[in-house]
């Protein structure tokens, strides 16, 4: 043991068992790295669940309701341009009264103020976030990106549902649209912008 | 040289170092490489004060005085990433090479090559994330964390600050993993393991956090690389993903990390009050499991850096309370410090100063984190001057007193001599007056509503702006002290130690003569019930 302990450090090199040991800790650290990479899909896990940053759903859902006639929810939306992008992008009407249940349909416009070809995607949360998971949309210009010509001006509608058994104590529901100039997508198709989901 | 003679009949370089410049790159001895590591720290630790001296400098009054505010921002982002990953990380990686061999009975680190190599990377990380100043664009401006969208607006520096957080990690990485395969299996035949010395079970502790988490903080750095130029969208809203995302993971990392700069500063003080208490260590058992707590619980309290994201109220709860739950392990850490003084026969050489001074201002940024976990008062203080002062204080009179510390209680036993005990002295008492001038009025003005990583501020801030300034210039100016003292020690210029240096200090490293042969334990030595710490 002396004789042993006294060698392996004159000869400046590693223990076989050494290196084994220092192998399952390299082991543990790309384990780690792979799981800083699990943590995207299990935080959409995790929104979807919770809520969590009013995320909804980004394909067009399937719902069949009844419309519950008894109980009414005041829907406000909001318009964000991301970064001052050069767009105006508002609401047709501000707000608007819904019965859970019924299918709606409310209509945004976006102007590019450029003459140039622009691309933009518009990224929807609700708020509370507890309503985020009982808000359906149909159709949504969010669902793709949108292309626009020099100066074009577009009519884009969303078609949604709040699904009836949404919370009781839930009875006003914020639609927010941020809209992104998707300037490096200009030379890629739209279609390629989902590329983390 | 006990070394020499034992070595007489082997070939020529076992004698002892190698000559001039070889004998630091191709260093494999652990000393040599515990030295480099702690020169390193102090050249970093010197940079980014002077960057801290700017920042104050330009505090000092309101209005714009000498630096733009998109090159504060550069100096503000680059002062913590340097203190963080230069100055404390590497200091405690020499201390841990330098004396765990040492505390164990083992003649080197396991794996001499990675060790050389570990440390190497470092400079040339550094000196590209300093070269990014000299970039269009400047240096990265976002502050240390590296919040996307903001980062992603980093000129030319981008990739470049990203690659030096790879090499970082990879650097802390390697390190962690020589000193565990070091600790496991190079004990001194009868060290079990709780016979070992706080400072290398705080370590060990240390050295898994960093293995589990500096691996997540380079995944999440390379998602934000891709989504820069790979066209993904981890942290990009616009594509479907999330840039609250990005502050999960980096926390995932970042609050581990604040226990990977605290927990070897335990480990320390731990080692230094039993010596000059006269006293062995209170309840060295519940130190393990105290520490070891926290190192758990450290995984599972994150998002109490981000209750303003916006978050359910069952997740605040939960982050709230997990947080809190960390007051009661390092509760009974302190504790068990007073209780090792209590009735001791103490004297207050240097680094008991400096022990001391921690367990009370090391304390009040305790304190302050409790404050800041609560989470309707956080929602008051975040992002304010209150959090820059909670986190200095945890910092500077935390871990930066607690390496100046253990530089005095070990440097003897590295140089062979005494430093000047009365410089020494003049220069904890320079640092401690000053440390509580700069960082104590940070809380008034963050509780006045001053926020942080600001150039300009208004003018009810100023007076205690000014005084927080005056403090910085002050200590900033002590440290200088310290590197004298340090000089004059290295060249030889104190009394000669003994071997045990102090008054019969615990511990295996002071059977050793005094400086410490070049090779540490050629034989391993006797664990006897005087040096066990059990
Ligand atoms: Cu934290």
């Amino acid at each position: 043991m002396d004789e042993q302990v006294k060698m392996r450090r004159q000869e400046a090199k590693e223990e076989p068992g050494d290196v084994a040991l220092a192998g399952r800790l390299v082991f543990l650290a790309v384990a780690m790295f792979g799981f800083g990479f699990l943590l995207v899909p299990i935080y959409d896990v995790f929104c979807e669940i919770t809520g969590l940053g009013g995320k909804t759903n980004d394909v067009a859902a399937i719902v069949e309701e009844s419309v519950d006639q008894d109980r009414t929810i005041k829907l406000g939306f909001v318009t964000t341009v991301n970064g001052y992008a050069p767009w105006e992008f508002v609401a047709e009407v501000e707000e608007m009264t819904i019965h859970p249940g019924g299918i709606y349909e409310a209509t945004f416009l976006a102007t590019n103020l450029t003459n140039r070809h622009k691309i933009a995607q518009a990224v929807p949360s609700v708020a509370p976030a507890q309503a985020a998971r009982y808000f359906k949309k149909l159709e949504c210009f969010c669902f793709t990106a949108q292309e626009f010509a020099p100066g074009e001006t577009k009519r884009m509608p969303v078609r949604f549902i709040v699904e009836s058994d949404l919370p009781d104590y839930i009875d006003t529901i914020t639609l927010a649209y941020t809209f992104f100039d998707t300037a490096r997508a200009t030379d890629a198709t739209p279609t390629a912008m989902h590329t983390a989901h | 040289m006990t070394s020499a003679v034992m070595d007489a009949h082997h070939s020529e370089e076992h004698h002892g170092p190698a000559k001039g410049i070889r004998r630091w790159l191709y260093a494999t001895n652990h000393k040599d490489i515990g030295t480099m590591y702690l020169v390193l720290s102090l050249v970093m630790f010197l940079t980014g004060g002077a960057m801290a001296l700017v920042i104050r400098s330009e505090l000092f009054q309101p209005g714009l005085q000498f630096i733009a505010p998109n090159v504060f921002n550069q100096l503000t982002t680059m002062h913590a990433l340097i203190m963080v990953f230069g100055a404390v990380m590497p200091a405690f990686v020499g201390l841990a090479n330098w004396m765990i061999p040492m505390m164990i009975g083992a003649p080197d680190m396991a794996l001499p090559r990675m060790n050389n190599w570990s440390f190497w990377i470092l400079p040339f990380a550094f000196l590209m994330l300093v070269a990014t100043f000299f970039m269009p664009g400047g240096a990265p401006a976002a502050g240390w964390t590296m919040y996307p969208p903001l980062v992603l607006q980093t000129g030319d520096a981008f990739p470049y600050l990203i690659f030096s957080v790879h090499l970082l990690g990879i650097s802390s990485i390697m390190g962690a993993i020589n000193i565990i395969v070091t600790i496991v299996n190079m004990r001194a035949p009868d060290m079990s393991l709780l016979k070992m010395p706080m400072f290398v079970w705080t370590w060990l502790i240390t050295a898994y956090l960093l293995l589990a988490v500096m691996p997540v903080l380079a995944g999440a750095v390379t998602m934000l690389l891709t989504d820069q130029f790979f066209g993904t969208s981890f942290f990009l809203a616009a594509g479907g993903g999330d840039p609250v995302l990005f502050q999960h993971i980096f926390w995932f990392f970042g609050h581990p990390e604040v226990y990977i700069l605290i927990l070897p500063a335990f480990g320390v003080i731990s080692e230094i009050i039993p010596t000059f208490s006269r006293k062995p260590l209170f309840g060295h058992d519940s130190m393990v499991y105290a520490a070891s707590s926290i190192a758990f619980l450290s995984f599972i309290v994150w998002a109490h850096h981000m209750f303003t994201v916006g978050m359910p109220l069952t997740g605040q709860l939960f982050f709230m309370f997990s947080t809190m739950l960390i007051a009661v392990p390092t509760g009974v850490k302190l504790f068990n410090w007073i209780a090792t003084m209590w009735r001791g026969t103490m004297t207050f050489e240097t680094p008991m100063l400096f022990a001391i001074a921690i367990l009370f201002l090391f304390t009040i940024g305790g304190f302050s984190g409790i404050m800041l976990a609560i989470v309707p008062a956080d929602i008051q203080y975040h992002d304010s001057y209150f959090v820059v002062a909670h986190f200095h204080y945890v910092l500077v009179p935390g871990s930066i007193f607690a390496i100046m510390a253990a530089v005095y209680y070990w440097l003897p036993k590295w140089s062979g001599h005494m430093y000047n005990e009365s410089l020494g002295k003049l220069h904890f008492w320079l640092s401690a007056v000053f440390v509580n001038v700069t960082f104590f009025p940070m809380h008034f003005l963050g509780l006045a509503g001053m926020p942080r990583r600001i150039p300009d501020y208004s003018t009810q801030f100023a007076d205690f702006n000014s005084i927080a300034s005056v403090g910085a210039i002050g200590y900033g100016l002590s440290q200088l002290l310290f590197v004298y003292v340090v000089i004059q020690c290295v060249r030889g210029k104190g009394a000669k130690a003994t071997s045990e240096v102090w008054d019969n200090p615990k511990g295996l490293e002071w059977t050793l003569p005094s400086p410490a042969p070049y090779h540490s334990f050629e034989v391993p030595p006797k664990v006897s019930s005087e040096s066990a710490f059990s």
